[in-house]
């Protein structure tokens, strides 16, 4: 069995199968640190694709570049481009985006506090206007996939729990019918039997609603058990990406993401030869 | 005695009517931006003085012609400068639909500006809607280029950077006033009727001592309050301001967009700074000192709590009422008992009631519940 999946060929031109075609894309904080050494990747239209690697990996940041959150940040994207089904879309507002269909669930839930429950998710239909009709329907989908949020709605959003606030966040999102969701850490800071339940729920919109999903996780295991395909960054690079199933299989990913000891390498020899192994794009 | 209590306290309950005012402007940015906006005082300030000069009886042709020509000059300057660069951002942006309908406004706003410039040329002394017209497109304007030239600049970053810059705005704009309007000591007269009257005169000896045009006052005050309520509660952009209050970045996230709603909220805050200096400078006339009264603001936000607007209102009242009372009631006591020189409460009362709130309720009465999560 061939262990290292063959690197898949430069990153395809934009076609409108992918929802998003990230290309060879460069970030820079503050003018000074550069995060992302040019990474590529694509989400194929109703698909799951995990991004993984550990802290400070940049693949927070390479989300953030595609929702062009970067800017408040004050970080940069200094190469490469962005597509999103053909249309170029660096340089546009987030608030763009989201009329695009992309819409970002930041890392830590970010609900607003002070404000209900249901206030959360209306807010999520801020590009909608007054659409009311479509609005209520909308928040009634979001109850049926979240029927915990149903119990919450009048609650401030504040104090709830970890794990409504990370489902309310996503409803928030679905309230802006997107077509993409960029998932930050979805697991963060929340039990495993919720993390399971989350990323069923997930799971359910990708097959039901048809968004196309990508995925930043630590987690590597949960992310590769629902995800089709994955892209393993390390320090800004993109290593690694295969299918989900011939990732989990990957000696190296098993040894240094899913903490299974692969049998005799323990030497320091044996690390050098996983990094001499490793794709630099 | 009790005659004289009620009209100290409604004195007293009438000038808290514009410490609420001001402190609502204060609580409008704060809220929606989590800024603490020091400029308020200098934004009422401003406005009252673009509305004095505006509508004023003017009795030397010549100062006032110069005056106006370097005012038109300025602000045509201004017009001109946020427009080309709103139209050069239009241009790189290649078009979008909200870009055509931004520079749609400022065209609106310029023309409407330039008509009633055109107008007040003719005529001298404009009538006193006018006026207030003109200042309120003037406040719109003056909110689009500090979202514009300032806050877009600073978006996500540390309270007290947001606080200096407003400092900066505060400084600027009680200068930049001087520089367009003078110096000088100006009436609004609003042709309010100006006889005291007096209320129950069955029930007291002599009747209640009350100056209509502070009812007027507080009618308004009452107005917006109810206004800015529902607008905040209700409607789809209040929630959107209050979710931007809560978490700038996560409101970017799902497509609000910052600079728009930075841009609602400071128009409403200068058009509440204006209904401010409107009826502080109908009672006690335009001057400098007025940019001052946002230090009164300061306790009254304490007391009230810097998010809540009914929490803005009440502080008001108690803080205006306490001030009057103590003055006329306590005063004399103290005076007698310790053999002090005078009174000077007033001018004092507020801020130890606010160290008290600070001490015992720092949140404020209506304030929000600062939650934390164990």
């Amino acid at each position: 069995m061939n262990a290292i999946p063959a690197p898949s060929a430069a990153p395809t031109p934009a076609t409108s199968i992918n929802v998003i075609d990230v290309a060879n894309i460069e970030v820079i904080y503050n003018h000074v640190i550069l995060v992302l050494k040019g990474v590529s990747l694509t989400v194929p239209e109703g698909g799951i694709v995990a991004l993984l690697g550990g802290n400070g990996a940049g693949k927070s940041t390479t989300l953030k570049a595609i929702s062009n959150l970067l800017r408040t940040e004050r970080g940069e994207v200094t190469k490469g481009h962005i597509h999103c089904r053909g249309e170029r879309v660096d340089g546009l507002t987030p608030n763009d985006l989201v009329r695009r269909g992309v819409i970002q669930v930041m890392e830590g839930r970010h609900c607003f506090g002070h404000l209900t429950v249901e206030e959360n998710l209306l807010t999520g239909a801020f590009i909608h206007g007054s659409k009311r009709r479509q609005i209520a329907d909308d928040l009634e989908k979001v109850y049926h996939y979240f029927p915990r949020l149903r119990d919450r709605r009048t609650s401030q959003a504040g104090y709830t729990s970890g794990g409504e606030q990370q489902m309310t966040a996503i409803g928030r999102a679905l309230m802006s019918r997107p077509t993409t969701i960029l998932l930050d850490e979805p697991s963060m800071g929340l039990a495993p039997q919720l993390v399971e339940e989350i990323f069923e729920i997930v799971k359910n919109l990708n097959e039901k609603e048809r968004v196309s999903i990508l995925l930043a996780e630590q987690n590597t295991n949960v992310a590769l058990r629902y995800a089709h395909y994955g892209y393993i960054l390390e320090n800004g690079r993109v290593v690694l990406d295969g299918n989900a199933d011939a990732l989990r299989e990957n000696e190296d990913v098993k040894e240094f993401y899913l903490g299974i000891g692969g049998e005799g390498r323990r030497s320091f020899r044996d690390v050098k030869h996983y990094r001499r192994r490793k794709r630099w794009l | 005695m009790l005659g004289a209590f009620l009209e100290t306290l409604i004195g007293g309950l009438l000038t808290g009517v514009l410490y609420s005012l001001v402190a609502l402007g204060f609580v409008l940015i704060f809220k929606a931006s989590g800024v603490f906006n020091f400029a308020q005082g200098a934004m009422v300030l401003f406005a009252a003085l673009t509305i004095a000069r505006l509508s004023g009886e003017i009795d030397n042709k010549e100062v006032h012609l110069a005056n106006f020509v370097v005012a038109a000059a300025i602000l045509g300057l201004a017009v001109a400068l946020i427009g080309w660069y709103a139209w050069r951002e239009f241009v790189a942006r290649g078009g979008g639909p909200d870009e055509r309908r931004k520079m749609q406004i400022l065209a609106a706003v310029g023309a409407l500006v330039g008509g009633i410039a055109a107008y007040s040329y003719g005529k001298g002394a404009w009538p006193i809607w006018l006026a207030i017209a003109a200042t309120a497109a003037i406040m719109g304007l003056l909110a689009y280029a500090i979202e514009r030239l300032v806050l877009r600049h600073l978006v996500n970053q540390e309270g007290i950077i947001l606080f200096m810059a407003t400092l900066g705005i505060a400084n600027f704009l009680d200068g930049f006033g001087q520089t367009l309007w003078g110096s000088d000591i100006y009436k609004i007269n609003l042709g309010l009727p100006k006889d005291p009257i007096f209320l129950f005169e069955a029930v007291f000896p002599g009747g209640l001592l009350v100056d209509p045009g502070e009812l007027v006052a507080a009618a308004i005050a009452a107005g917006l309050v109810v206004v800015l309520a529902i607008f905040f509660q209700k409607t789809r952009v209040g929630r959107a301001l209050r979710a931007v209050a809560d978490d700038h970045a996560a409101a970017q996230s799902v497509g609000i967009p910052l600079n728009t709603i930075w841009l609602i909220v400071w128009t409403v805050s200068g058009l509440v700074a204006l209904a401010a200096g409107l009826i502080w400078g109908a009672k006690l006339g335009v001057q400098f000192s007025i940019s001052l009264i946002a230090l009164k603001a300061l306790p009254v936000l304490i007391l009230g709590g810097f998010t809540s607007v009914p929490g803005a209102i009440v502080g008001g009242l108690i803080i205006g009422a306490g001030e009057k009372l103590s003055e006329v009631f306590l005063a004399p006591i103290l005076v007698k008992a310790f053999d002090l020189a005078g009174g000077g409460i007033e001018n004092w009362f507020a801020y130890m009631l606010a160290l008290v709130f600070l001490l015992f309720r720092p949140q404020g009465l209506f304030g929000e519940r600062i939650i934390e999560r164990v």
